[in-house]
């Protein structure tokens, strides 16, 4: 599998994402520089987690808009599989590579801790590896989480089976309790309509390693590995 | 700044009032006039008043900090340089230092603690490491003072909000509230990085004729007079300097830190210093002083904010995110094809000279011409007075109220201000980001991984200003030897430290008294420990209309975990576990928690530190946790033996079942008594022999305390208190205290 991760002025999770990669594939990923004239031919393009452009304007407003994502939407369009972390995801909505926006979080302040999510489907070259309902634990590391659709779009994606994780309670249920930033249906991350564009909040790729106390992330990766090769 | 502004507007010469305004002493402008040979142009003046400052030429501290131990095989740059530098072995080494941003984080919390965090940070990637934990340390005020709430607020946000962008994970620190800190908050905050040991830049300018480059954001009018302004007290109108408080953009501080490391990756830079505390004046002169040669600048050059500023104001200004550089001949396009990729500004504003003077031009005028010698190492030193503090007595365990009811004390004193859980901060906190943590916030240190390694860095904040206000000598000895038991506690070689003392007014006899006692109390348990300073600050005047802060001087220290497996923990792992006690016990209460808490009392003497028994107790400890013998490990420290349990208890999510007590002292001496040199250790019991034998070997007192197990804490005579009751104290205060309107 041949990866290419993203990389904007201000993005700072590009190299977990590549470490988690690595871990996965066994071959380091492309570092693709934002003002780089190309992109090289990829399985798999990763918007890394971060501050892209500062998050000046609105968060992954203006990185949505560089040279670079010009070409990465190209080829999202054609089929090629791009997953968006945190910051990644925010760029893919305002890239309007996914529906809805992140909002500020519902405490309105920043939020690092770990998460329950329920795997929503494992059909997916993302979630093969886990069970369908399985309840997986990933940190989150946000200020603008808060997933916000309008109510056709909130039908559109329920209805199409396109949520990819929900936050829950350990045992699997959806609570407001679970609900960490105020998320409309506690959705933690969607897909596209064709399953190769998935954005999400929580990052897989910081508890992909044991040592940091959980590997729950690394199944992510090890799906995408035998789906794409 | 109204006289100054007359004054550069009407060029007239400098009145007694503008000059007092810089903060400089009659005496000391007749010493400034005389190494000049003559009155000086008023940028001149303002380059003198801020290299003058308390702030930047540790006038009334330098004598004193000479004494503290600051070498040892281990120290690859002490004290001197942006940061101190520790080797780790494997030709890596570990860059670090923790600065104060006391004085413009009182005066506007969020953007003063953003930009101490921006500051510390640049100084730590200066020196061509990757930052890769931040800590902090906080004082606040009384909570129910009315600006305390808005104070912790705008600082979390604002710690969070520079660290957060930047990438870095702020991993721990501490976090008191005290009234004696309710008109000087402190603000105390500390970086970590990893470096290639034969890759380490440094201040000082070589060789003549070199360019000198600015790099980084253009610069403004902000933060003219910081350091002016962090070496006075405060008073009513203190509010009225907020426009010396700098602005932080944490995301072009992530710009300069990649572009920095980039072309630090080539043979480029002879000389790099970070435009901290007294901007370009204190990076162009303390680099060419400290290289012996001499600096020309053109100011005309400087990317500027805003039109129209003058010399004075280019000189003094302390906007954020600049660095200055002197460069090798010919790497010029180099450098300015690395800082334009990553959009930040360039230029060349001047060289380095043979004269040994910093000569400043400005619109064909020149602004200033200073022979270097004169700012820097010919600045005032003080030998100011200080009168030795008096200790109180001891006071006897029987001299101190019991409770009627020990676990209910202990639910009370977890559910205070002073012992509740700190999650509301740390949770603002990105402390996972570089997917290196191993071990999060709550624990004794904070662990990092050594990218790529099996290594570990554990790193901790530690003093305890009741006790130093009590008795600064011990009690600077106690954050010393905390410091160095926390580190231990994890299971890492304690290496080195780094200080941040935060005093009063050092032109007062007993403030004077404080410092030093606190420097003799640091150099002996330094000494003692084999754990030297190699880097650190000192910020005077933390005072109010004529009252101090407790004396406060915070301890950053880190320590190397050679093998991550063998790392300890404070969480209990399995019921049937057994806890035992290692170190001596007094049943200690003077100073403590307890006293403070339950009966509303400060006095007595704190703690004796033993070090001897610091250093028995820490090395049986650290032997045992890396020959694999004990399951979790805390060390005793703030509110006794009982909240250590309970600290494990939460954090292993289990219950204990607590022994009855040695006879003759009394139980909450036992249970609430701050004896220090002392970790609870749990372990299976068939392990209970080899953990007997090594105290015993290592001369260290051992008693059993109970067995791990249930989901309370039970002790024989009391109804049992369930762990999720102790949570619910725990967990609630500071959630409740920052929601309270």
């Amino acid at each position: 599998m041949k990866a290419s991760v993203i990389v904007f002025p201000g993005s700072n999770c590009d190299r977990d994402a590549a470490v988690a990669l690595e871990a996965a594939t066994g071959a380091s990923p492309a570092m693709v520089w934002h003002g780089d004239s190309e992109l090289p031919e990829s399985d798999l393009i990763v918007l890394p987690g971060g501050f892209s452009y500062g998050d000046y304007l609105r968060s992954g407003a203006v990185a949505a808009h560089s040279p670079m994502m010009r070409e990465v939407i190209a080829r999202a369009r054609a089929g090629t599989p791009v997953l968006g972390i945190c910051n990644g995801f925010q760029v893919l909505t305002e890239a309007g590579l996914l529906p809805g926006m992140l909002m500020r979080n519902s405490t309105l302040k920043f939020i690092c801790k770990d998460v329950h999510l329920r795997v929503e489907r494992n059909d997916s070259i993302y979630t093969h590896r886990y069970q369908r309902g399985e309840v997986v634990r990933f940190p989150i590391a946000h200020k603008d989480g808060s997933y916000f659709a309008d109510d056709q779009t909130l039908q559109r994606l329920e209805g199409e089976g396109l949520v990819a994780f929900r936050y829950s309670d350990p045992s699997g249920a959806i609570t407001p309790d679970a609900n960490p930033n105020g998320s409309r249906n506690n959705i933690a991350g969607i897909y596209n309509p064709s399953g190769t564009v998935l954005g999400l909040m929580p990052h897989p790729e910081r508890l992909a390693d044991a040592p940091l106390g959980g590997t729950d992330g690394a199944k992510m990766f090890l799906s995408l590995v035998e789906t794409l090769h | 700044m109204n006289l100054v502004a007359l004054a550069m507007r009407k060029q007239e010469g400098l009145t007694p009032d503008i000059i007092a305004e810089h903060g400089l002493s009659p005496d000391e402008y007749q010493r400034l006039v005389a190494a000049l040979g003559r009155e000086p142009r008023l940028t001149e003046l303002g380059i003198f008043s801020v290299m003058w400052s308390e702030h930047c030429s540790y006038k009334s501290s330098k004598v004193w900090l000479k004494k503290l131990p600051t070498e040892g095989a281990q120290v690859i740059q002490g004290p001197g340089e942006n940061a101190g530098v520790v080797d780790l072995g494997d030709g890596q080494a570990a860059v670090f230092k923790m600065e104060s941003h006391n004085h413009p984080s009182y005066i506007e919390p969020y953007q003063g603690a953003a930009t101490g965090v921006g500051g510390i940070m640049r100084d730590v990637f200066t020196m061509g490491a990757r930052p890769i934990a931040n800590m902090n340390a906080l004082r606040f005020g009384a909570p129910n003072h009315p600006k305390t709430r808005h104070l912790v607020a705008g600082v979390v946000s604002g710690i969070g909000d520079y660290g957060n962008c930047m990438g870095v994970p702020t991993v721990g620190g501490e976090t008191n509230f005290d009234p004696r800190y309710n008109d000087n908050i402190l603000v105390n905050a500390m970086t970590v990085g990893l470096v290639d040991a034969n890759r380490i830049f440094k201040s000082a300018a070589k060789g003549i004729g070199h360019s000198v480059v600015y790099v980084g954001s253009k610069t403004g009018r902000d933060g003219i007079h910081g350091a002016t302004m962090a070496s006075a007290e405060f008073d009513e109108a203190s509010q009225e300097k907020r426009p010396t408080v700098q602005v932080g953009d944490p995301f072009t501080e992530k710009l300069l830190l990649e572009a920095c490391l980039e072309l630090m990756s080539e043979d480029a830079i002879v000389a790099i210093q970070d435009m901290g505390a007294a901007g370009l004046t204190s990076s162009s002169a303390e680099m060419a002083d400290k290289g012996g040669v001499g600096i020309e600048l053109e100011l005309d050059r400087v990317p500027t904010r805003e039109e129209g500023m003058t010399a004075y104001e280019m000189m003094l200004s302390e906007s954020q995110e600049r660095m200055l550089m002197v460069l090798k001949p010919g790497a010029e396009p180099l450098a300015e094809r690395v800082f334009r990729k990553w959009g930040l500004d360039f230029a060349v504003i001047g060289y380095t000279t043979d004269t040994g003077r910093l000569v400043v031009r400005h619109r064909g005028a020149l602004e200033a011409d200073i022979a270097l010698a004169a700012l820097a190492h010919e600045a005032p030193v003080y030998e100011r007075p200080g009168t030795k503090p008096a200790g109180p007595a001891l006071i006897a365990p029987q001299e101190v109220p019991a409770p009627s009811s020990i676990l209910d004390t202990l639910e009370s004193m977890m559910g205070s201000p002073h012992l509740s859980s700190r999650r509301w901060i740390w949770e603002q906190y990105d402390h996972m980001v570089m997917a290196d943590t191993m071990q999060r916030p709550g624990g004794d240190a904070a662990v990092v991984r050594v990218h790529g390694t099996n290594k570990g860095l554990a790193i901790s904040c530690d003093v305890t200003p009741r006790y130093c206000a009590a008795d600064p000598y011990e009690g600077a000895k106690q954050a010393v030897a905390e410091c160095w038991r926390n580190l231990s506690a994890v299971g890492a070689d304690p290496l080195a430290i780094t200080d941040c003392m935060n005093f009063g007014n050092p032109e007062r006899p007993e403030i004077m008294g404080e410092f030093a006692a606190a420097v003799e109390g640091m150099a002996e348990a330094c000494a003692a420990l084999a754990f030297p300073v190699v880097s650190g600050n000192v910020s005077l005047y933390n005072e109010t209309n004529g009252v101090a802060i407790p004396p406060t001087p915070a301890i950053g220290g880190i320590g190397l975990i050679p093998n991550i497996d063998a790392m300890a923990t404070i969480a209990l792992k399995r019921s049937g576990d057994i806890l035992m006690l290692l170190g001596a016990e007094t049943g200690h209460l003077g100073q403590s928690l307890y006293m403070q808490i339950m009966l509303n009392r400060s006095d007595g003497a704190p703690p004796p530190v033993d070090l001897d028994a610091e250093k028995l107790a820490g090395d049986c400890v650290r032997g045992l946790i890396r020959s694999g013998d004990v399951s979790a490990v805390h060390d005793v420290s703030d509110g006794g033996l009982l909240v250590a349990i309970a600290e494990m208890a939460l954090a292993g999510n289990l219950g204990v079942e607590l022994d009855d007590l040695p006879a003759p002292l009394p139980a909450h001496g036992l249970w609430f008594g701050e004896d220090q040199a002392r970790f609870v250790v749990a372990a299976s019991p068939e392990k209970a022999d080899a953990i007997h034998k090594a105290a015993a070997m290592a001369k260290v007192p051992v008693r059993l305390l109970g067995k791990v197990g249930s989901d309370s804490i039970k002790l024989q005579s009391e109804a049992p208190l369930p762990i999720a009751s102790l949570r619910a104290a725990h967990e609630s205060w500071m959630p409740r205290f920052m929601a309270h309107n």
